[in-house]
């Protein structure tokens, strides 16, 4: 088994809170059928979507990341899976496409010393 | 709620579990004290509490719990907050209540032991409360409990009643856990009446509990809450209303609970499904010919003797053969009565019960020996437990003064 992230993209402004109630179930049915057949190494953490950045050499520190809804990365997760192509499979039934978002999926690399 | 914080925090952090439901009960007093008692107080409890429990939960995300799965869930904002909402539901909480009282059974612990950890985990007493009930000293069921909450947390998971073998095999030790409690609360020897129906309802609750789960819901579970059902429905009457003990004599039948006798003679029919038939099966039926009948003298005594003498074939215990010799002094006399009182084995083990010694008093008052019978009502008075038990038997010595018959007085 190799391990994937997952990186949640796109943000739904316009939620209402019902529509809110039943995103935040669908994701919780999501990782619980994911993590029954033994995909997930850790759910993650959802992602307020202000913070800071901190750039380069000089350090400087910017409010921000101030991208366009469909770019903020909104959480991740950490999968287990055979191949990129399974864990690529297994991203398909994430809750964030049908509003539009999407789902990066990068293998772990393992850093050589 | 303590019984699904304890899953959502692991056994070993049962301290916490309920701590947060205290937490959420001095809380409810505090604001209930200005604002007065909201519409829907379990609802209002168990938000507070869940919210605190998301709180420690979000703290501390390395809590550990039995489970690697609900562990991840509980760790991840993600999934967090709809999975302690889903614990924190009816069925759900219903679910570890069971799997709570199962664990309690644990075949380490002393049946004691078993009964004092059911009342303080799932029917939330606290130790002054058990001490109390039990007539036992406030340090003595502390040191108990904490005993046997160690011997809990030792255990690698509560208890999976999922598991069909395992749970057929611990269910007798749930019923006969069930079975004290209950009549803890009906012969209980605490003063405080309150206190002794309250433990009787809880055993009924959780026999209900099982009789909810096709695994649990035997033959025996059914006899079992029917024998509940059957007693409880003459509590009302056990009491005079100047708070003096009643026997089955002079009971008020009126006062007795005709909702809940239909309901035990309903269990009791389905008890007869299969060809178990556990001592439960028999104290139900004798509690059946017991409210079935107007009166005493309208009992069918004799079927009531031929039971017993079932019971004793299978399940022989003193306390067994004197309530049948009681039945046989209704039946066949009281000469017929202390024949059999006197043929009890370990005769010496009903000594310190002062029923014993009532009921040869009875019988010996029914046979015009009026000293000899007040002498057997002074020993029972001296073993009295309680001001209305002292009551009871200083009248039966009273009495004994009278050089006429008296009626009998045995039997509740």
């Amino acid at each position: 088994m190799s391990e994937f992230a997952f990186l949640y993209r796109g943000r739904d402004v316009d939620a209402s809170p019902e529509q809110m109630q039943r995103s935040i179930e669908k994701w919780r049915a999501w990782f619980k059928e994911l993590s029954e057949k033994g995909h997930i190494k850790d759910i993650g953490q959802p992602l307020e979507d202000a913070g800071k950045v901190v750039k380069g050499k000089q350090k400087t520190v910017t409010d921000g990341p101030f991208a366009e809804a469909k770019d903020v990365v909104a959480g991740f997760t950490l999968v287990e899976a055979r191949n990129l192509d399974e864990a690529v499979e297994l991203s398909k039934d994430c809750p964030i496409l049908e509003s539009g978002g999407s789902v990066e999926v990068r293998p772990i690399r393992a850093l050589k010393m | 709620m303590v019984a699904t914080l304890t899953r959502m925090f692991g056994v070993h952090n049962l301290a916490l579990a309920e701590d947060i439901v205290q937490d959420a009960f001095c809380r409810a007093l505090e604001v209930w004290k200005f604002r007065g008692v909201p519409e829907n107080p379990s609802a209002w409890l168990m938000a507070v509490a869940k919210n605190r429990a998301l709180d420690l939960l979000r703290r501390d995300r390395t809590v550990r719990t039995y489970e690697p799965e609900l562990g991840r869930l509980l760790q991840s904002e993600w999934t967090l907050a709809p999975t302690v909402e889903e614990l924190l539901t009816e069925n759900a909480i219903e679910d570890e209540q069971l799997r709570m009282m199962f664990a309690c059974c644990h075949p380490r612990l002393s049946e004691e032991a078993q009964v004092a950890l059911i009342l303080n985990i799932l029917c939330g007493f606290s130790v002054w409360e058990i001490a109390s009930a039990f007539v036992s000293s406030h340090a003595a069921i502390e040191k108990r409990i904490s005993r046997a909450k160690k011997v809990l947390a030792s255990s690698k998971k509560l208890f999976d009643t999922t598991d069909a073998t395992a749970c057929l095999s611990r269910l007798p030790a749930v019923h006969r856990a069930l079975y004290l409690l209950f009549n803890e609360g009906y012969h209980s020897a605490s003063p405080e009446a309150a206190v002794r129906d309250e433990l009787c309802h809880e055993a009924m609750r959780l026999a209900a509990l099982l009789l909810r789960r096709p695994l649990a819901a035997t033959p025996a579970t059914h006899a079992l809450s029917a024998l509940m059902c059957l007693n409880a429905a003459r509590l009302p009457s056990r009491l005079s209303g100047s708070g003096e003990l009643l026997s089955l004599f002079e009971q008020d039948r009126s006062l007795w609970d005709r909702q809940l006798i239909a309901e035990g003679l309903k269990l009791l029919e389905l008890s007869a499904a299969g060809p178990e038939l556990s001592e439960y099966h028999i104290e139900a039926a004798i509690a059946s010919v017991h409210v079935m009948a107007c009166s005493v003298e309208e009992t069918d005594w004799g079927q009531i003797v031929s039971l017993y003498d079932q019971l004793m074939a299978t399940h022989p215990s003193p306390v067994v053969a004197l309530n049948r010799s009681v039945a046989i002094a209704q039946h066949q006399g009281p000469g017929r009565g202390l024949e059999e009182i006197r043929r009890i084995a370990n005769a010496d083990r009903l000594a310190g019960y002062p029923f014993y010694h009532a009921a040869l008093g009875e019988f010996e008052l029914q046979s015009g020996r009026n000293e000899i019978a007040r002498e057997h009502f002074a020993n029972a008075l001296g073993l009295a437990r309680n001001p209305v038990e002292r009551k009871f038997f200083k009248q039966r010595m009273d009495a004994c003064g009278n050089s006429a018959r008296q009626g009998p007085s045995t039997g509740f």
